[in-house]
C-alpha cells in the first residue's frame, strides 16, 4: 500500500488541499484555484482536476471547460524554462516570426510540439505582453528580454543551456 | 493606522521630510525599463553610494541631516530609450543609462547638479535636451492621467496624497451625495476609455437607480488588445489613482465591494495594485467607516487567465464567477444585473484614473480640453515603425500627423532609419479597429470622428506601419488573433472569423479570385450584424477597412498574384542572380518539384511554371545567389 507512488500521491494532494483551504472550497474561486495549482505543478494534472471538482462540488466537465478555455492553463507538463515569444501587433510588425522560427530550429521542435523532449523548454506565443515600446520581446519565465533579434534569441538559449550544465556539474 | 486619515497632515509631514532631500534620483521601473536593466542601475547607484560614502535612502523618512533619495517610478512612456534616470530638482533626464554610467552621474549630477551631456537625449540637429520639457516627445503631450505616472513612487502612498491624492474621494464621500457624483461625471462628458466610449456618468446613474443591498464596482484591467499598454502603465505607475477612482464610483452607485481584474501577463501591475490595495486599507481609504462616513468599501484583486474576450463586460463577470469567459446577451446590462446577479459597474482602468481629477477640479475644468463630444485627454500606445515608441497622452482632437510626426518623431524604414516618405498606415484600436491612411493624417481624433470612418479608438493602440508593410498580412494577423480568441459561443463569430481567415489565406497564397473579395466583404458585414458581443461585432473591422482603403493593394494580390510590399512569400518566384551563381547544383538537389535546371558551373535557371515558391532553394544556396523575386 505504502508504495512510493502512494506517498507521492498523498504529497500531491496535500498541496491541493492547502490551496482549496485558502480559497474556502468556493466554486467562484475556481480560476484562482487553478492558477495556484498550476503554479505548484507547472500544469494541471487530470487527477488533480477531478479531485478539485469533487472537493468544491462542481462537475469535472465544468472544470475541464474552464481549464481548456483560458490560454494560461496547460493540461500537459511544461518545461523548466517557458519561452514566451510575444506576437502582439507591435512585436509582429517588428519581426516576431523570425524569432519563433529561430527558437523552433534551435530547440528542434517539430510541427505541433511545444515542449522539448527533456522538458527543459516550452515555447509559447502570447498575444501581447504590453511591452510594445521595446518590441519585439521574448520572456523567459518572468524575465523580459527586449529588442530581440534571432541572434540574441539564440544566444539567450545558449546562456540557459550553459547555466544548466553548470548546475548539472554541481549536482554531480 | 486605520483611523480617519488626515490628508493635510500626511501631506505636510511628507513635505517636511522631503525638505531634507538634497537630490532625488528617479529610476523608471516600468516593464520596459526593467527589461532593459533598470534593476541593475538601481543596485549600481547603491554600490556607488557605499563606495563614495554618499547617503542614499530608498524610502523617504524623517532624517536629521540632509540626504539623497533614490526611488523607482512607474512607466515614463519613453520605453525605447530606457532605462531612464531623472535627477531632481533639476529634472535632468538621462536615457539608455548603463551601470558603468552611474558613477559619473553620481559625481557630476547628484553631487554637483551638473548634467552628463553624453547621456542626454539628442533632439533635432543633435541638440542635447536637459529635461523632459526640452524633448518633443514630452513637450507636445498633455499628461493628466500620466502626470504622476513616472514621476511619483508608485509604492509610496504618501507621495500620491501629497500630490492631492484621495482629496477627490474625501470630497465625494463627505460632501457629495451619490446623485451629485453621478451628475458631476455626467457633466464632465467623460466617456469610457476602454473602447466603446459610453458616457461614464450615464452608466453610473443607471446602477444608482437600481435598488439592491449589494452592488459591485469592477475595474477592467484586462487590456488584451495587442499593441496597447496604457492600462498596464497606469496600474504600475499610479495604482492609487485607480483605487481612488473605484472608491468614488462606489460612492456614486452605493457599492461596498470591488474587483480589479488584471491580465496575468502583467505581473508587475498585479504586484503594484495588490500592494496599493493593502496600503490603502492600512490608511483607512478602504475598509469600514471610510472618512468617518460609516461607509465601507473593499477591493479584491483577481488575475485573468489569458482570454482576450474577458475584456468584454459580461465575459469578465463570468470569469470572476469562476466560469468560462463567455459573453451574455445584453440587456440586462451589468448595471442592472451583473456580478452574481447584482448591479455592477465595470469601468476601464484609464477611465477610473480620470475620475479623481474630475471630482477635485470639477466637470467644467475637464471640458476645457479635448473636443465637445470627447472631452479630456486620451492615452495612446504609440508603437511600430516610428522613431519614438512609447506611451503618450494627448487631448482629443489632436491629429494623427501631430502624434506620428511631432511626438513620434516620424516613420522609420525597416532599417530603423527615418524614412520621410515612409508612412503607409496606422492601425488604431487593435483587432477591433481599422487602418487609417495618409488621407486621415489631419483628422482630429475623437470617438465619433473615428467611428465615422470605420475605425475606433479602442483602448488606444496606435501601430504605425511603413511602406514595406503588406496590409493583407496585417489584416490576416488580426483575423488570426480574433479567430483564436473567439470564445465559440455564437456561430457568426466562431465560424465567420474562421472563414474570413481562410479567404485571406487564399489571397496571400495566390488562390483567390475576384469572387473572394466579394464573399469576404459580405461575410464581414454579416458577422458585424449578427455577433453576440463586441469581439465579434468588431472582428471584421480590420478586413473591411483594408477593402476600403487598400483596395488597389489587395487587387494586385488577387489579379496579378503579386505582393507590392514583397511580404507574401507564396506570391514571389525566386530568381537566380546570375553573377553570383557558381552552378554548384545544391539548389537542384533541394528543389522538391524539379523546377531548377542548369549545367554544372553555369548559372542555373528556375522554371516559374513548376516552382511552388517554397523557398527551399533560397535556404540551400550558400552564395546568396537566389533572391526572393517579385
Amino acid at each position: 500500500m505504502h508504495s512510493e507512488t502512494h506517498v507521492n500521491a498523498v504529497r500531491k494532494f496535500a498541496a491541493v488541499c492547502a490551496i482549496l483551504e485558502k480559497y474556502e472550497y468556493r466554486s467562484d474561486k475556481l480560476i484562482p484555484i487553478l492558477q495556484a495549482v498550476q503554479e505548484e505543478y507547472r500544469y494541471l494534472p487530470e487527477d488533480v482536476l477531478a479531485y478539485i471538482a469533487t472537493a468544491i462540488g462542481i462537475s469535472p466537465a465544468r472544470i475541464y471547460g474552464v481549464a481548456t478555455f483560458y490560454a494560461h492553463f496547460a493540461l500537459e507538463p511544461k518545461g523548466k524554462y517557458v519561452i514566451k515569444v510575444c506576437d502582439g501587433t507591435a512585436c509582429h510588425v517588428k519581426g516576431s516570426t523570425p524569432l519563433l522560427d529561430e527558437v523552433r530550429k534551435k530547440l528542434s521542435l517539430k510541427n505541433k510540439q511545444h515542449t522539448t523532449d527533456d522538458f527543459l523548454f516550452t515555447l509559447e506565443t502570447v498575444s501581447c505582453l504590453g511591452a510594445c515600446g521595446i518590441a519585439p520581446v521574448v520572456v523567459v519565465n518572468d524575465e523580459v528580454h527586449s529588442l530581440m533579434t534571432p541572434g540574441k534569441t539564440s544566444a539567450m538559449i545558449d546562456d540557459i543551456l550553459a547555466q544548466e550544465r553548470v548546475e548539472d556539474e554541481q549536482h554531480a | 493606522m486605520n483611523s480617519m486619515p488626515d490628508l493635510k497632515k500626511i501631506a505636510s509631514e511628507y513635505d517636511e521630510m522631503y525638505s531634507q532631500v538634497n537630490r532625488r534620483v528617479i529610476i523608471c521601473a516600468g516593464t520596459g525599463c526593467m527589461a532593459n536593466g533598470a534593476l541593475k542601475i538601481k543596485n549600481e547607484f547603491l554600490n556607488v553610494a557605499r563606495l563614495t560614502g554618499l547617503k542614499f535612502e530608498t524610502e523617504l523618512r524623517q532624517e536629521e541631516e540632509k540626504f539623497d533619495l533614490l526611488t523607482g517610478s512607474g512607466c515614463q512612456g519613453f520605453c525605447q530609450m530606457g532605462p531612464l534616470v531623472t535627477v531632481e530638482p533639476e529634472g535632468i533626464f538621462y536615457i539608455r543609462v548603463k551601470p558603468e554610467d552611474v558613477a559619473e552621474i553620481v559625481a557630476e549630477t547628484v553631487m554637483n547638479g551638473k548634467p552628463v551631456e553624453r547621456l542626454l537625449y539628442k533632439g533635432s540637429a543633435g541638440k542635447p535636451c536637459r529635461t523632459v520639457n526640452d524633448i518633443n516627445f514630452y513637450k507636445k503631450q498633455t499628461r493628466r492621467v500620466l502626470r504622476d505616472c513616472g514621476n511619483i513612487d508608485p509604492e509610496d502612498i504618501r507621495e500620491y496624497i501629497k500630490r492631492g491624492g484621495y482629496l477627490g474621494a474625501e470630497k465625494a464621500l463627505r460632501e457629495m451625495s451619490p446623485v451629485d457624483v453621478c451628475d458631476e461625471i455626467l457633466n464632465s462628458g467623460l466617456r469610457g476609455r476602454g473602447g466603446g466610449g459610453f458616457p461614464t456618468g450615464k452608466k453610473w446613474a443607471l446602477a444608482l437607480s437600481e435598488k439592491n443591498d449589494k452592488k459591485y464596482i469592477i475595474c477592467n484591467g484586462d487590456e488584451g488588445d495587442p499593441g496597447a499598454f496604457m492600462d498596464r502603465s497606469v496600474m504600475e505607475g499610479n495604482p492609487h489613482a485607480v483605487i481612488e477612482g473605484m472608491l468614488i464610483a462606489a460612492q456614486a452607485i452605493g457599492a461596498d465591494e470591488g474587483f480589479v481584474y488584471v491580465r496575468l501577463e502583467y505581473p508587475l501591475a498585479v504586484k503594484r495594485i495588490k500592494k496599493a490595495v493593502e496600503t490603502a486599507l492600512d490608511y483607512g481609504f478602504l475598509g469600514d467607516n471610510i472618512f468617518g462616513t460609516g461607509k465601507s468599501f473593499r477591493i479584491n484583486v483577481m488575475e485573468g487567465a489569458g482570454a482576450f474576450v474577458c475584456g468584454e463586460e459580461t465575459a469578465l463577470i463570468a470569469s470572476i464567477e469562476g466560469k468560462r469567459g463567455m459573453p451574455n446577451p445584453k440587456p440586462p446590462f451589468p448595471a442592472q444585473s451583473g456580478l452574481f446577479g447584482k448591479p455592477t459597474i465595470i469601468n476601464n482602468v484609464e477611465t477610473l484614473a480620470m475620475v479623481p481629477g474630475i471630482i477635485t477640479k470639477g466637470a467644467a475644468e475637464f471640458r476645457q480640453i479635448g473636443t465637445k463630444d470627447s472631452p479630456g485627454t486620451k492615452t495612446f500606445a504609440l508603437t511600430g515603425h516610428v522613431v519614438n515608441t512609447g506611451l503618450i497622452e494627448v487631448p482629443f482632437g489632436t491629429t494623427l500627423r501631430e502624434i506620428i510626426f511631432d511626438i513620434g518623431g516620424g516613420v522609420t524604414g525597416d532599417n530603423g532609419e527615418i524614412d520621410p516618405e515612409g508612412f503607409k498606415a496606422v492601425q488604431i484600436g487593435g483587432p477591433s479597429g481599422g487602418c487609417l491612411t495618409t488621407e486621415h493624417l489631419d483628422l482630429p481624433l475623437s470617438f465619433d470622428s473615428l467611428r465615422s470612418i470605420g475605425a475606433m479608438v479602442g483602448s488606444g493602440g496606435l501601430v504605425v506601419m511603413n511602406r514595406n508593410t503588406c496590409m493583407v498580412q496585417v489584416a490576416k494577423f488580426f483575423m488570426q488573433f480574433t479567430q483564436n480568441e473567439s470564445c465559440g459561443k455564437c456561430v457568426p463569430c466562431r465560424e465567420g472569423t474562421r472563414q474570413m481567415l481562410a479567404l485571406l489565406e487564399d489571397i496571400t497564397e495566390g488562390n483567390a479570385d475576384e469572387n473572394t473579395l466579394v464573399i469576404l466583404e459580405n461575410l464581414g458585414k454579416a458577422i458585424t450584424k449578427a455577433s453576440l458581443c463586441g469581439l465579434g461585432k468588431t472582428a471584421p473591422n480590420p478586413v473591411l477597412s483594408l477593402l476600403r482603403y487598400f483596395n488597389e493593394e489587395i487587387q494586385t494580390h488577387v489579379t496579378q498574384q503579386r505582393c507590392p510590399a514583397r511580404k507574401c512569400k507564396s506570391l514571389m518566384t525566386p530568381v537566380v542572380i546570375e553573377e553570383k551563381c557558381k552552378g554548384c547544383g545544391l539548389c537542384i538537389k533541394k528543389c522538391p518539384v524539379g523546377a531548377i535546371t542548369g549545367e554544372k558551373k553555369q548559372p542555373h535557371f528556375i522554371n516559374e511554371e513548376l516552382c511552388i515558391k517554397c523557398g527551399a532553394c533560397i535556404e540551400a544556396c550558400r552564395l546568396d545567389a537566389i533572391a526572393e523575386g517579385v
